[in-house]
């Protein structure tokens, strides 16, 4: 069957040559597909080939085409249809995702940082089906803090801090006692603080951390100045150490607030509130080919430019398809491509795009004239007038569509002058009517 | 007139003045701080010199000679008294300072990096630190001093001030090719031009004095500031030389320095701005150019123009959807040039002696005159008192303005012009009254309405320019939006009612009906569907609508008001639209069918038959349909909401319920009976599941009402055939409007702990926090339509705030996009000719061709190349939409052709069973 349609594909491919049309792979695979349950004969084939090879070269674009004002008019006119509110996910219910018109300036803007930043993490195909599997990958991604599994209260006659696990909850983020003991010797300074096992028994025994031996109660920051006797600041220090603890991270994925698990078709995906993709990757079961997020800057760090730019085009587009807004994906991979031209993700507007135009007329009339006329005439700049701002501001054609062009009319043969004669006026009827 | 572009800019170069070409091209060395005398004629050697340019009629100037209109103005100059520095080179003087040595001029080597930009180490990581150590420098040895720029213009070098002569002087030591490497092009601009020794004076043109009605003068904002600069430097000057002390000499220095800050920035942080005497900040060189009322985004990107009108628009059904009304007023006041030759001549002529208002000719609008251009460019007013005079002085080489006439292309516009399709060209129609008039269907592209809005239009006047508009910016041509591959212009509103009407179970019409409903198309009648007993011939709403189509039209797709399982033609619904050979078979033709964004009909004969043939389709549609409403009729009011007793009580049954729930909700929530959601706070567990069920009350409620509410309904066929309002709309009227919201919540501020003084504090229930269990009909409680009214505000800031946001991102957007183009390789690229895309869109294909996005329509295209017999080689859900109806013939072949299949099919290879989709997943 692979044979039959790669030799089809082959075959139509040599016809449209033929008739001196390249198809796009995308067309010809479609086609290939379309037809693969067809018997046809070479006519029959070649008759579809050069009707879809002729369509494809009538629908190409012309040259000249003013493309770009045409992308960007047609992604900046339905903004104006869009909502501007924060809207809860349609597929989980309790997270909050940017949608609409501040979810597609942020993407225009190259925000480092969307503002809510989220994660689809796809699980391994042997581990996909199996909920208990899928969930302890999300428990390795979720960051889990000292206080979500334990209370942290302080004993001021004691001055000691007292973490007491809370059995459910160990139960609930999957950790053990151990985990948080040795989350606590590895993240607290040994020098400052000194960790003790406090009462209670099993699972549910609590921890308390006391002032190390040969530490000072001072605050670290006083330590710098030397000349300043030191102050014991018992109350501070305790509030200190709580601090200290509660910001403790067992484990977790830095960044990863929120972990949620979704079945969807066939598999459970993790939904992730906060992104970190590196992190999340390296965390065995993951399966790296899908896991995705909405945070295009961290993919362009991961993956490269190429895959930033596709990011951007699937972002964009959802954003506008979740609105019920329809725009031609040419038009989001023409703005997604001319932000990532440069190797890196620029934002449009004036730091980005804009601003670095070669046109000092163009960049003047955009944003912050004075300064770049100013420094245009201090590198003595020259403005070539080959964009359109500039043009129009020096009031001449512009260089695209029909201002690209030249005619020029030479006849051949000098055009004989004929003298007309005399008309009669005719006054009824009118002298350029259009037709 | 148009005699094409003589002269072309090709390139602009930006520099500096130097204090020579200031003197050079200066007319008068300005001396007197004052503008005019007590007779009010210019002071010489003043602001106001002759020397700079004439505003005043009767005067000459005295550099070239001319009047008000024939001088454009000269340039005057001050003499400094001391140098002063340009503020808006200070950063940059600064710069230089530091990178070169204080005593020989020269670029000092190990300099922090030159541009602005801190240098960085060779991993590029962290800045290299500006050597606290003193440095020398290796020409002179002369040890360096750190120098700092005291914001806006003063210059410390180890916290002693450095005067602006100073500066200038340091900067004229650095030689050129210190300068060149600094990136700076010493051809164009030396470093100490950027300390003004002079200043120039701008023509008076560039800052005209007004006369008020009183009679008193008021001088531009230019016009004071340069008077300040003249006042201090006279001082400044006289002080210097009479020996004043220094301190009083040092203080008028910085004050001139501060009126020539001024001068340029009024807005330099770290200064006042300088301010006019009632209090306004003045108005000064940078003011003037910048921001979006400034010269560049005001009048240099965007010009004004001549040969424009605008009023009021109204409907217009039966105009072409190419065709703008227009008043006759401004058919009057409008002019399209049209140059006099031999062949013409004896036309113009005729014009002319119109005059600029001829009698009705046949009770119509005759076009008349306003002037006459002679060849030697001389414009001639022409009026009834001079027309015959004027009608003699018309020959070959004149241009007479005649007035528009039906046919003539404009540009017809509405503002905001978000898209290309917010300006397109229309053929003039001069009707009566006074608004300009369009067909509906142009409503979508301009996003206009007729409540009060106004239109522009523009007249063309060259012969390029009308060609242009013809092939390029018709109506027509701008039926399919190049934002989604779809027709943008389409039917709307009471034409998909009428076409719903028409359609849907096929009604019948009489003899005089079909006539009258066939005079407004100008169609023959064709043979009637049948005969009925008592009434006649009669004609069916199908058959009328098929008159319309292309005659060879195929097309088989589901209605607007299609549901699962009303397929089968002729089915409850009527829904499956199948067209054959330009017939209307079945189906129900509705929004789906001929909508703007969605219309299949209409998308297939715009791709397949034209634009030409789409503009006659919605012609003729648009009139048909209007026709045809009228014909019929339909009327909804409010009790077409009415919904029957029980259904009322079962509605109220089901709030009531729905009440209980919430109640009950409530009191789990506050006994800590209620289950927590993951990742969610007790109260936000509340929340989501008070909303569901008051959600789930609401949809109950509506589909109460709704099975109430048939298809017989006037408001239910306006909602189900897509012409207006919604399912829900309806549903909020018969049945329950629901919960209202802010911010995607239930409404909970207002009040300390409560939405209204009506309800306990602390109040969780439905009622409480914005649940309208009334619906529009029955009238809303005054606390519920508070609440409403809360919803309500909410979207209207919305849409207030949302209009701005979106509108700066869209000029982001054009600004960086602006440049690109498709060029002859294909490629795009920018104006320096980076290659942003290799194929433009990946595939090359415009999408305003593509078939909603698809590069090609390809199963349409199968459809037709290889016909239905083939195609159903795929079972009988394959795609036949375009193929032509399957003849006896064909079905016979067909029927042999699954016969030969089945048979091989048991032979084994070749046919593989017919799949729903292709997999791509396997390989």
């Amino acid at each position: 069957m692979a044979e039959k349609e790669k030799g089809r594909k082959e075959r139509i491919d040599e016809i449209a040559r033929e008739a001196d049309i390249v198809l796009p792979t995308l067309i010809l695979e479609t086609l290939v597909q379309k037809i693969a349950h067809l018997k046809l004969t070479d006519a029959d084939l070649k008759r579809v080939t050069l009707a879809v090879a002729e369509r494809y070269a009538h629908n190409r674009v012309d040259a000249h085409e003013s493309v770009g004002i045409i992308a960007a008019q047609s992604i900046g006119e339905p903004g104006t249809q869009m909502t501007l509110r924060t809207f809860h996910y349609a597929g989980v219910a309790e997270m909050n995702v940017t949608l609409g018109l501040p979810r597609l300036i942020e993407l225009v803007d190259a925000r480092r940082v969307p503002s809510t930043p989220m994660m689809t993490i796809f699980v391994d195909k042997k581990l996909k089906a199996d909920r208990a599997e899928v969930e302890k990958i999300a428990l390795q991604i979720e960051v889990t803090n000292v206080p979500d599994v334990a209370t942290i209260g302080t004993v001021v006659e004691e001055l000691k801090v007292v973490i007491s696990p809370q059995l459910p909850l160990l139960q609930a983020r999957g950790v053990k006692r151990a985990d948080i003991e040795r989350a606590l010797l590895e993240n607290l300074d040994a020098r400052r603080y000194r960790i003790s096992s406090g009462s209670g028994g099993g699972e549910g025994r609590s921890f308390e951390i006391h002032l190390a031996e040969g530490a000072s109660m001072s605050p670290p920051a006083a330590k710098g100045k030397k000349d300043e006797p030191e102050e014991p600041m018992p109350f501070k220090w305790l509030l200190q150490a709580s601090d200290d603890a509660r910001d403790v991270r067992i484990k977790g994925v830095t960044g990863i607030k929120r972990a949620l698990i979704k079945k969807e078709k066939d598999e459970y995906v993790i939904y992730t509130e906060g992104s970190n993709l590196e992190g999340v990757l390296e965390i065995g079961g993951v399966d790296a080919a899908r896991t995705t997020t909405n945070s295009v800057f961290e993919i362009y760090k991961v993956f490269g430019v190429e895959a930033a730019r596709a990011a951007l085009i699937q972002e964009a587009n959802r954003t506008l398809a979740e609105q019920g807004l329809a725009v031609d994906i040419r038009h989001l991979m023409l703005v997604s491509d001319v932000m990532t031209n440069e190797g890196d993700i620029r934002a449009i507007g004036r730091h980005g795009i804009s601003g670095k135009k070669t046109s000092v007329l163009a960049r003047a009339a955009f944003e912050i004239t004075a300064a770049h006329l100013l420094r245009a005439a201090i590198t003595g700049e020259v403005d070539e007038l080959k964009g359109v701002a500039e043009n129009i501001i020096v009031g001449q054609p512009i260089t695209l569509g029909t201002g690209a062009v030249n005619l020029i009319y030479r006849p051949t043969v000098e055009p004989k002058i004929i003298t007309p004669p005399p008309i009669t006026a005719h006054p009824s009827e009118e002298p350029t009517a259009e037709v | 007139m148009a005699q094409g572009l003589s002269k072309k800019i090709r390139s602009l170069q930006f520099a500096f003045l130097s204090p020579d070409e200031i003197r050079r091209m200066s007319a008068v060395k300005v001396i007197t701080a004052d503008t005019y005398d007590d007779d009010g004629y210019p002071i010489e050697m003043g602001l106001m010199d002759l020397h700079l340019g004439v505003i005043e009629p009767n005067l000459r100037c005295r550099t070239c000679g001319g009047r008000v209109n024939e001088c454009p103005g000269h340039f005057g100059i001050i003499e400094l008294a001391m140098p002063v520095i340009h503020v808006g080179y200070a950063k940059e003087i600064k710069r230089l300072l530091q990178v070169t040595c204080r005593a020989c001029g020269r670029l000092l080597p190990d300099a922090p990096s030159s541009r602005g930009e801190p240098a960085t180490d060779e991993e590029g990581s962290t800045p290299v630190r500006e050597s606290k150590e003193e440095r020398s420098c290796p020409h002179c040895h002369e040890i360096q001093q750190r120098i700092v720029l005291d914001k806006p213009t003063t210059f410390r070098e180890n916290g002693h001030k450095i005067t602006p002569k100073e500066v200038r002087a340091r900067l004229e030591r650095i030689p050129d090719e210190d300068v060149r490497a600094l990136q700076l092009n010493p051809r164009f601009g030396r470093p100490e031009w950027m300390v003004l020794t002079v200043l120039p004076v701008p023509p008076v043109q560039v800052r005209p004095s007004i006369t008020l009605d009183s009679g008193e003068r008021s001088e531009d904002d230019l016009t004071h500031k340069l008077v300040d600069v003249l006042r201090i430097n006279q001082r400044l000057r006289e002080n210097r030389d009479m020996g004043a002390p220094q301190l009083v000499v040092e203080d008028l220095w910085e004050l001139l320095q501060y009126h020539v800050t001024t001068y340029f920035d009024n807005q330099t942080s770290g200064i006042p701005p300088a301010r006019h005497r009632s209090g306004r900040p003045l108005k000064t060189l940078a003011q003037r150019l910048k921001g979006k009322d400034g010269r560049f985004r005001s009048n240099l990107s965007g010009k004004r123009v001549n040969f424009s009108a605008r009023t009021v628009i109204s409907p217009d059904p039966l105009l072409s959807i190419n065709e703008v009304g227009i008043p006759m007023e401004v058919a009057r006041a409008l002019t399209v040039p049209l140059e006099v030759t031999l062949h013409n001549q004896e036309v113009a002529k005729e014009l002319v002696k119109r005059g600029p208002t001829p009698p009705p000719k046949d009770g119509g609008y005759q076009c008349g005159v306003n002037y006459l251009i002679r060849e030697d460019g001389q414009r001639i007013k022409v009026m009834e008192k001079n027309a015959e005079a004027c009608a003699e002085l018309v020959q070959p080489g004149c241009i007479v303005e005649r007035q528009l006439i039906d046919g003539d292309i404009v540009l017809f516009n509405r503002q905001p012009s978000l898209h290309r399709m917010s300006m397109m060209a229309h053929f003039v129609r001069i009707l009566p009254h006074k608004t300009f008039r369009f067909n509906l269907c142009d409503c979508p592209p301009y996003n206009a309405d007729f409540d009060g809005d106004e239109m522009n239009l523009h007249v063309l006047q060259s012969q390029e320019a009308r060609a242009e508009a013809k092939v390029l910016m018709k109506v027509e041509e701008h039926i399919l939006s190049p934002r989604y591959g779809g027709p943008i212009i389409g039917m709307l509103h009471d034409h998909i009612t009428a076409a719903f009407l028409l359609t849907y179970q096929n009604p019948r019409f009489s003899k005089s009906e079909v006539t009258y409903l066939l005079s407004k198309l100008g169609y023959p009648i064709p043979p009637p569907a049948g005969q009925e007993k008592e009434s006649g011939p009669y004609w069916t709403g199908k058959q009328l609508f098929s008159l319309t189509l292309p005659s060879d039209l195929n097309l088989e797709f589901r209605s607007n008001i299609w549901t699962r399982g009303d397929d089968a033609p002729g089915a409850k619904h009527d829904s499956l639209v199948v067209i054959e050979n330009g017939i209307l078979k079945s189906g129900t033709i509705d929004k789906k069918a001929i909508a703007y964004e969605k219309g299949a009909i209409l998308d297939a004969i715009a791709r397949n038959y034209g634009m030409g043939r789409a503009r006659v389709f919605l012609d003729e549609m648009s009139r048909l349909s209007i026709t045809a409403i009228g014909l019929k009729g339909l009327s909804t009011g409010i009790d077409d909401e009415d919904v029957p007793e029980n259904a009322r009580r079962e509605i109220d049954q089901a709030l009531q319920a729905a009440h209980a729930a919430v109640t009950k909700l409530v009191a789990q929530y506050h006994d800590g009976e209620l289950e927590q959601m993951p990742g969610r706070s007790m109260e936000e567990t509340l929340e989501v599941m008070v909303r569901r069920e008051l959600g789930k009350a609401r949809d109950l409620a509506g589909d109460i009402a709704g099975r109430h509410l048939g298809l017989e309904n006037p408001a239910v066929i306006l909602a189900k055939s897509g012409a207006r309002g919604s399912m829900l709309n309806l549903t909020q009227m018969a049945g329950a409007v629901g919960q209202q919201s802010v911010r995607g919540e239930r409404l909970l501020r207002g009040y300390y702990d409560r939405t209204l003084p009506h309800f306990a504090r602390g109040d969780l229930g439905a009622d409480a926090r914005g649940f309208v269990s009334s619906s529009y009909k029955r009238g809303l409680s005054p606390t519920e339509y508070f609440f409403h009214s809360m919803g309500g505000r909410e979207g209207l800031v919305d849409t207030a705030v949302r209009t701005s946001r979106s509108g700066y991102m869209q000029r982001r957007l054009i600004n960086a996009l602006e440049d690109l183009k498709v060029v002859e390789d294909g490629t795009v690229r920018n104006t320096a000719g980076t290659i942003i895309q290799y194929h433009y869109g990946e595939d090359n294909v415009d999408p305003t061709r593509s078939f909603q996005g698809e590069a090609v329509a390809m199963d349409e295209i199968l459809g037709s190349t290889l016909g239905r017999r083939i195609m159903l080689q795929g079972g009988p859900d394959a795609n036949v939409a375009g193929a032509p109806p399957v003849t006896e013939e064909e079905m016979d072949l067909l029927a042999e052709a699954q016969l030969e299949e089945e048979g091989e099919e048991e032979e084994g290879e070749e046919v593989s069973p017919p799949e729903e989709g292709p997999d791509f997943g396997g390989e």
